[in-house]
C-alpha cells in the first residue's frame, strides 16, 4: 500500500482483557499500519482526543465485559463532539450478534466477534482507510 | 514393592495419620466385577531417584497430591464462579448452585467494585453489575449472603486490588449472623502482581498494594486462621496468552515475592505460607497440563524449602483450576461442552483442590443458569462415573507425563532466573519484560491458527452454517440506575459524622505506615462505601497507570 494508515486501538472501560486488542494492533503492524495503542482502562473521551490528537485515520474499541452498547457509541459520540466524526471506529469483543445492528446503527462501521481471523480484521481496517 | 522403607514410612506416617482423621469416602474402591482399585500403584522397585522427584503423595516433593489419599478421601470442590447484576440477583444464583450440589461459593464482581469504584462514578458507566456483581457497602454484601451460613459455606472472592475492603465487609456479615471470625473459611484472590502484566484491576503502584497484602496476611493469621489469605494466579496469565512453561514460572516468581516482602515485614514463614494458595488455568494440552500441575507443585515445595520453610504445610502448594475461558468457542458452541470436559479432567489428573468448570455459551455473555448446570453436572459425571477419584495420581510413573514434567520444572527455573537476574518481579513488570513475554506468546499462537497450523475445530476447521442462536443471559440496563439509588438513599440514611471519623482514621494509617485491616474493618461497620475507602487510599499511595 502506498499510504501508510494511521490506527488507533483503544479499551474502553474498565475491562483488562487485551490479548486481542495487542494482537491485532500487532497484525495491523506486521501489514504496514502504524498503530498507537491506549492502554486499558481509558474513558470514551480519552480516547477520542488520543485519536484526533494522533490524526488517525480509524479507531479500533475492543470490550469483552458486556458494556460495549455503552462504550462504543460513546466514543463516537465525543469524535463527533471534537469535529472528528471522519475517523472511523470499529469494534471487537465479546459482543452477541443481536448488539451488532444497534452497534452499526449507532455509527461503529464493523464489528468482530469471537473467530474472527487476523486477516479479516486487517482487511477491514484497510478498506475503511481506503474509503475514507 | 511394599517392601520398600520409603513406602513403609509413608504408609505408617501420612498415609496412617490421614486415614485416622479423614477416612476414605468408600471402605473399598473396585471396578464393575469387584476387582479392588488400588489406592497408590509404584513401581516395583523404588531408588533414590522415585523418592526425590515424585515421591508419595501427601508427602515432600508433592509431585504426587497434597493429600495422602486424595480424591479417595474427599473429592475436590466443585466451586463455580458466578455473580452478576445486583446483590439480589447473585444471591439467588448461589441459592440456585448451592441445591444442585455446588460445594463452595466464588463470588465474581463488577468491574468498577474490582477496582474500587462506586457505582456512580464516571468511570462505571456501562460496567455496573457487567462481568460480576456491584458492591458499593456493607448494605449490598448483606444481601448478597443473605440466608447462606457462612459458618457452613466456603467463599472465594476474586477481588484483588481492595481485596481488604471486600473481606473486610465479609468478616462483619459473618460476625451479624453470628459466626465466629477464627471460623470462616474461603480465599481472597488479593494477588495484585498478576494484575500488572495479565488482568488489569490495579488501583495502587505495587509497593503499597504489597503493603496492603502483607498487612492481610497478618491480620488473617492472628484472626482467621482457616482463611487463605491470597490465591496466586496463573490462570490469567495463561489467559493472556502465555504459555505453560510461562505460566508456572511467572506464577511462582510472584508467589516468591510475596513471601520476601512478607518476611522482611517480620512474619513468620511457617505461620503464614499455609494459607497461600494458588490458582492455575486447564487448558487444552490435556498432557502437559497434568504435567504442568505435578511441576508447579514439585517446584514449589523445593522453593520453599529453600527459602526456610519447615513444615509440610508450608511446602504444599494448594491450587484452585479453572477450564481455559479463551479456548471457548463462538462457533457450535456444544462442542465447549466437550472442551470444558477434557480440560476439567486435565486438572483432576493433576491433583486439584478446587475445580471450576466454564460453561458453553460463555464466548458469547455470561452463562445461562442452564449452562452452568451442565458445566456443574461435567465435574460430577468426572468425580462419580468415571473412576479417576478412585486412585491417586494414575498418571505418575509414565514416560511421557514424568519426562514433561521434569522439562517443565527445569523450563520454569531457568525463566525464574532471568526474573531474579533482571531485579526480580516488580522490576520486570516496570519494565515490561513480562508484559512482552505473554504478548509474544499471544501472537504467535494466534499465528498459528490464521495459518492452520492449529486446529481449532468449527473455527478454521470443521466448520458449519450456525442454525440457531442460544438465549443468553443479558444484564438489565436499569441494574445501573438501580444500583446509583440504593447508594444515594445509603449516604442519606447513615451516620455521615461516624463515616467521616472512620475515613480519617483510615488516612492517618496509611500515612503512618500503621495496620490497615482494623482501620478498614471500622470503615465498613458504618457502612463508609468502597468508593470512599479506595479514594482515602488512592490519594495516599498513588495511582498505577500502566506503560502504554
Amino acid at each position: 500500500m502506498s499510504k501508510k494508515y494511521r490506527v488507533l486501538i483503544g479499551k474502553p472501560g474498565l475491562d483488562g482483557h487485551d490479548r486481542g486488542a495487542k494482537v491485532i494492533a500487532q497484525a495491523l503492524r506486521d501489514h504496514g499500519f502504524e498503530v498507537i495503542y491506549t492502554g486499558i482502562r481509558r474513558s470514551p473521551a480519552e480516547i477520542a482526543a488520543a485519536a484526533v490528537q494522533e490524526d488517525v485515520d480509524a479507531v479500533g474499541l475492543s470490550s469483552l465485559s458486556g458494556a460495549h452498547l455503552r462504550l462504543f457509541p460513546a466514543v463516537v459520540e465525543e469524535l463527533a463532539k471534537a469535529g472528528a466524526d471522519d475517523i472511523v471506529v470499529v469494534g471487537g469483543g465479546v459482543i452477541p450478534e443481536d448488539d451488532i445492528a444497534t452497534l452499526k446503527e449507532a455509527g461503529v462501521r464493523e464489528i468482530f466477534t469471537p473467530g474472527a481471523t487476523l486477516e479479516d480484521v486487517v482487511n477491514a481496517f484497510q478498506g475503511v482507510c481506503e474509503k475514507k | 514393592m511394599t517392601e520398600h522403607p520409603s513406602y513403609t514410612s509413608w504408609t505408617e506416617k501420612e498415609l496412617a495419620a490421614s486415614l485416622s482423621r479423614f477416612p476414605e469416602r468408600y471402605k473399598t474402591f473396585y471396578h464393575h466385577g469387584g476387582a479392588e482399585i488400588p489406592r497408590l500403584s509404584v513401581p516395583t522397585s523404588i531408588g533414590q531417584d522415585y523418592d526425590e522427584k515424585i515421591g508419595f503423595p501427601g508427602r515432600y516433593p508433592f509431585t504426587r497430591g497434597v493429600q495422602p489419599t486424595m480424591y479417595r478421601g474427599r473429592l475436590w470442590t466443585m466451586r463455580q464462579y458466578a455473580g452478576f447484576s445486583t446483590a439480589a440477583e447473585s444471591n439467588k444464583r448461589y441459592r440456585y448452585l448451592l441445591d444442585h450440589g455446588t460445594t463452595g461459593l466464588s463470588v465474581a464482581f463488577d468491574l468498577p467494585t474490582q477496582i474500587g469504584y462506586d457505582s456512580d462514578h464516571a468511570m462505571a458507566l456501562g460496567e455496573v453489575g457487567k462481568v460480576g456483581v456491584a458492591i458499593d457497602s456493607l448494605a449490598d454484601m448483606e444481601i448478597l449472603f443473605e440466608g447462606i451460613p457462612l459458618d457452613k459455606v466456603s467463599t472465594s472472592m476474586t477481588i484483588n486490588s481492595p481485596a481488604m475492603v471486600l473481606f473486610a465487609m465479609y468478616v462483619v456479615v459473618a460476625q451479624k449472623q453470628g459466626v465466629a471470625t477464627e471460623k470462616i473459611k474461603g480465599t481472597i484472590q488479593n494477588d495484585i502482581l498478576k494484575e500488572y502484566v495479565a488482568r488489569g484491576t490495579y488501583i495502587f503502584p505495587p509497593r503499597p498494594s504489597l503493603r496492603l497484602i502483607t498487612d492481610i496476611f497478618r491480620w488473617c493469621g492472628k484472626n482467621t486462621p482457616l482463611f487463605n489469605t491470597i490465591s496466586i494466579s496463573g490462570y490469567h496469565i495463561r489467559e493472556a496468552g502465555s504459555t505453560a512453561v510461562q505460566e508456572v514460572a511467572f506464577t511462582l516468581a510472584n508467589g516468591v515475592t510475596y513471601v520476601k516482602t512478607a518476611l522482611e515485614a517480620g512474619l513468620e514463614l511457617d505461620h503464614f505460607a499455609r494459607r497461600l494458595a494458588f490458582f492455575f488455568n486447564a487448558s487444552s494440552d490435556l498432557l502437559e497440563e497434568v504435567a504442568k500441575f505435578r511441576a508447579a507443585r514439585r517446584l514449589w515445595a523445593r522453593i520453599m524449602k529453600d527459602l526456610g520453610a519447615n513444615k509440610p504445610a508450608s511446602w504444599m502448594l494448594r491450587f484452585h483450576t479453572q477450564t481455559a475461558g479463551n479456548t471457548l468457542t463462538a462457533q457450535q458452541i456444544d462442542n465447549n461442552i466437550v472442551r470444558v470436559t477434557l480440560q476439567a479432567l486435565s486438572a483432576v489428573l493433576g491433583g486439584t483442590q478446587s475445580l471450576h468448570t466454564n460453561s458453553r455459551d460463555e464466548a458469547l455473555s455470561l452463562p445461562t443458569e442452564e449452562s452452568v448446570r451442565t458445566a456443574l453436572r461435567t465435574q460430577q459425571v468426572i468425580a462419580y462415573e468415571t473412576g479417576v477419584a478412585n486412585t491417586v495420581d494414575p498418571l505418575a510413573g509414565s514416560y511421557f507425563i514424568e519426562e514433561l514434567t521434569d522439562r517443565i520444572e527445569s523450563e520454569a527455573v531457568e525463566l525464574m532466573a532471568k526474573i531474579d537476574q533482571a531485579g526480580g518481579v516488580v522490576a520486570c513488570i516496570e519494565d515490561g519484560f513480562i508484559q512482552r513475554q505473554i504478548e509474544h506468546s499471544a501472537y504467535a499462537y494466534q499465528r498459528e491458527i490464521e495459518s492452520g497450523e492449529r486446529i481449532i475445530v468449527g473455527v478454521n476447521k470443521f466448520q458449519v452454517e450456525e442454525e440457531s442462536r442460544p438465549p443468553l443471559l443479558r444484564v438489565s440496563p436499569e441494574v445501573e440506575a438501580e444500583q446509583v439509588d440504593r447508594l444515594q438513599q445509603l449516604k442519606a440514611s447513615r451516620n455521615n459524622d461516624q463515616v467521616d471519623q472512620c475515613l480519617s482514621s483510615l488516612r492517618s494509617a496509611a500515612q503512618n505506615d500503621g495496620e490497615l485491616m482494623e482501620p478498614v474493618l471500622a470503615c465498613v461497620r458504618e457502612y463508609a462505601t468502597l468508593g470512599e475507602i479506595c479514594d482515602v487510599l488512592r490519594q495516599v499511595f498513588g495511582e498505577y497507570r500502566d506503560r502504554q
